[in-house]
């Protein structure tokens, strides 16, 4: 009868790296690689779904670089990016607070944390509901005595984009904060103590201590940023589906394609973000290898 | 003085510390709210105020059955399950060729998964819809579970980390007792694993839990709707009816919740040692 094991370990060996790796790289292939030589493909035809496709050279590329409906999607990416220097602000200034004794430390942790947890779809909802008329909101800014600050939160095409990056910095200032306090629970703790005795306040800890050492995280985050900030997608599709002057580059490319069915076009705009978002992460890595 | 500056510092420190507090519950705090009012006492009542009946269920009945959410947990059970298995295996094997045999193209090959990582998913689904149709999957779980197995280079990523750890004098001392190849990976590779595991199933977990984009494009059929779709659809409908939407929502958290309280600690390793 035949045995794996009887095979000589040459032999297995040969078999374990075509079989372990087979599936894997079927997939590697199939859903990394062809879709990205395709959209290249499709991006300089002008492909409905279904249609014969059409060469059409650059044309596409020519449309998004020179119609301003294309291109000022980019300006609402702005304010995602800005908002994510709170959130990281944010997230470093508890992480910094959470790292030192505080009573009921685990549990702030947790409730500051959580939100990242929450379904996408959840969050929109629960931010349509707190940005609402009367709603929620509304109501706090009232009890405070602020009501004259009241806004049409989702309705005013100059404050829109605000109330959404606002939701994306409460949707994940918790993964910013959880890698922040990983960062800083890692720098031993006798290095405090001698700051301690050489004077230095929390301040002075933060200032050369803690900074110094997480510097790397932080200069990844903020890069990360510029591509969160790009490929926003979910809160402004769920919440507003783009209304109001709130459409990302991602809701304009999907709607292009699916909705319109202008796969070629749709196809170019995925091109010109990707290689936004590549140059971005090369970038970060060269930051990265230089430190 | 320095005890006044002390306590002062203190009181800063917790006032921030319930500031976020608030900011983090207040949005869920008044949909909790809201789930338990009444059609007229959620038109009559701010949304602050705490409901007068805590046991009023009907808006998640009415939320569960009329919004699809029993359909919508069965097929996000099933993608779950059948996606995490298939990430961990096929994870965990590649991992292994990687990172324990040297052949030629083996530097090829994990080149090709390290350049992956660079291509944003988010760019390239109008290409990848195509690849899905033509495989006949569109509309089907398939979809879904097919694109949640391969795009997972995060996993293949942390199961090479962990492997870098396990000690390659183990396999070693099991060869000389005449252990295969699949007996070292299945008796000393996978245990030895199990941190890594636990790390690649949170993580995962609440990528497919939470993610919108997938069985939105991919699975738009009714009976096909997993907890984010089917939460979707009340956008429209029931616009009017916040009381029964607020529910939809508690019961799409609700899960989340009970999995973030048990696996607390996990969670935390997990999601600080992904990204180092």
């Amino acid at each position: 009868m035949f045995k794996f094991s009887n095979l000589s370990y040459d032999a297995q060996r040969r078999v374990i790296i075509i079989l372990f790796s087979i599936v894997p790289v079927a997939l590697l292939i199939t859903f990394a690689y062809i879709p990205v030589a395709n959209m290249f493909y499709y991006s300089f035809t002008d492909w409905n779904g279904f249609s014969d496709k059409e060469f059409v050279g650059f044309e596409n590329y020519l449309t998004i670089f020179t119609d301003p409906e294309y291109f000022v999607v980019f300006k609402v990416s702005l304010y995602y990016f800005f908002a994510t220097f709170v959130q990281m602000g944010l997230a470093l200034y508890f992480a910094t607070i959470l790292s030192f004794n505080v009573r009921f430390k685990n549990f702030f942790k947790g409730v500051l944390f959580f939100p990242y947890l929450l379904n996408g779809v959840a969050i929109g909802f629960m931010f349509l509901f707190f940005f609402r008329p009367e709603g929620t909101l509304d109501t706090v800014l009232n009890t405070l005595g602020l009501g004259e600050f009241i806004q049409l939160w989702l309705g005013n095409p100059d404050i829109i984009n605000i109330s959404l990056a606002g939701t994306s910095i409460w949707r994940y200032m918790g993964f910013n904060f959880i890698i922040f306090l990983g960062a800083i629970s890692s720098i031993p703790k006798d290095v405090y103590e001698a700051a301690e005795i050489d004077g230095a306040n929390k301040w002075h800890q933060f200032r050369y201590i803690i900074l110094p050492s997480i510097r790397r995280i932080i200069q990844l985050n903020l890069i990360l940023a510029i591509s969160g900030a790009l490929s926003s997608f979910e809160i402004p599709y769920i919440m507003t589906a783009g209304a109001n002057g709130s459409k990302t580059f991602v809701i304009q490319t999907v709607d292009i394609a699916f909705k319109y069915g202008k796969v070629g076009l749709g196809s170019a705009m995925a091109v010109v973000l990707m290689i936004i978002v590549i140059v971005v992460t090369l970038i970060q890595k060269k930051f990265f290898k230089e430190d | 003085m320095y005890k006044l500056k002390y306590t002062l510092g203190s009181v800063v420190k917790y006032v921030s510390l319930l500031l976020g507090l608030f900011a983090a519950l207040i949005p869920i705090a008044v949909v909790f709210f809201a789930s338990f009012k009444t059609s007229s006492e959620y038109k009559s009542s701010g949304p602050l105020t705490p409901p007068e009946n805590w046991t009023n269920f009907e808006n998640y009945t009415r939320a569960f059955v009329e919004g699809n959410m029993m359909v919508g947990f069965v097929n996000t059970t099933i993608i779950l399950l059948v996606s995490i298995v298939g990430a961990t295996l096929t994870g965990s094997m590649i991992a292994f060729v990687l990172n324990r045999f040297k052949f030629r193209g083996s530097n090829l090959l994990m080149g090709a998964f390290l350049l992956a990582t660079l291509i944003p998913a988010v760019t390239t689904q109008v290409a990848t819809f195509q690849i899905i149709e033509g495989l006949g999957l569109f509309n089907t779980r398939g979809a879904a579970i097919i694109l949640y197995m391969s795009t997972d280079i995060i996993a293949v990523y942390i199961f090479l980390q962990f492997m870098d750890s396990i000690s390659v004098s183990l396999d070693e001392s099991a060869m000389l007792d005449g252990a295969s190849y699949v007996t070292i990976f299945r008796k000393i590779i996978l245990p030895l694993l199990k941190p890594a595991i636990v790390t690649v199933i949170i993580v995962k977990g609440v990528n497919v839990y939470n993610d919108f984009y997938t069985p939105f494009l991919y699975m738009p059929k009714k009976e096909l709707h997993v907890i984010s779709t089917a939460l979707f659809t009340f956008k429209g409908p029931y616009g009017s009816q916040w009381e029964v939407i607020c529910a939809g929502i508690m019961i799409a958290i609700i899960p989340t919740l009970i999995a973030f309280i048990s696996l607390q600690k996990h969670i935390y390793n997990g999601m600080a040692g992904s990204v180092k």
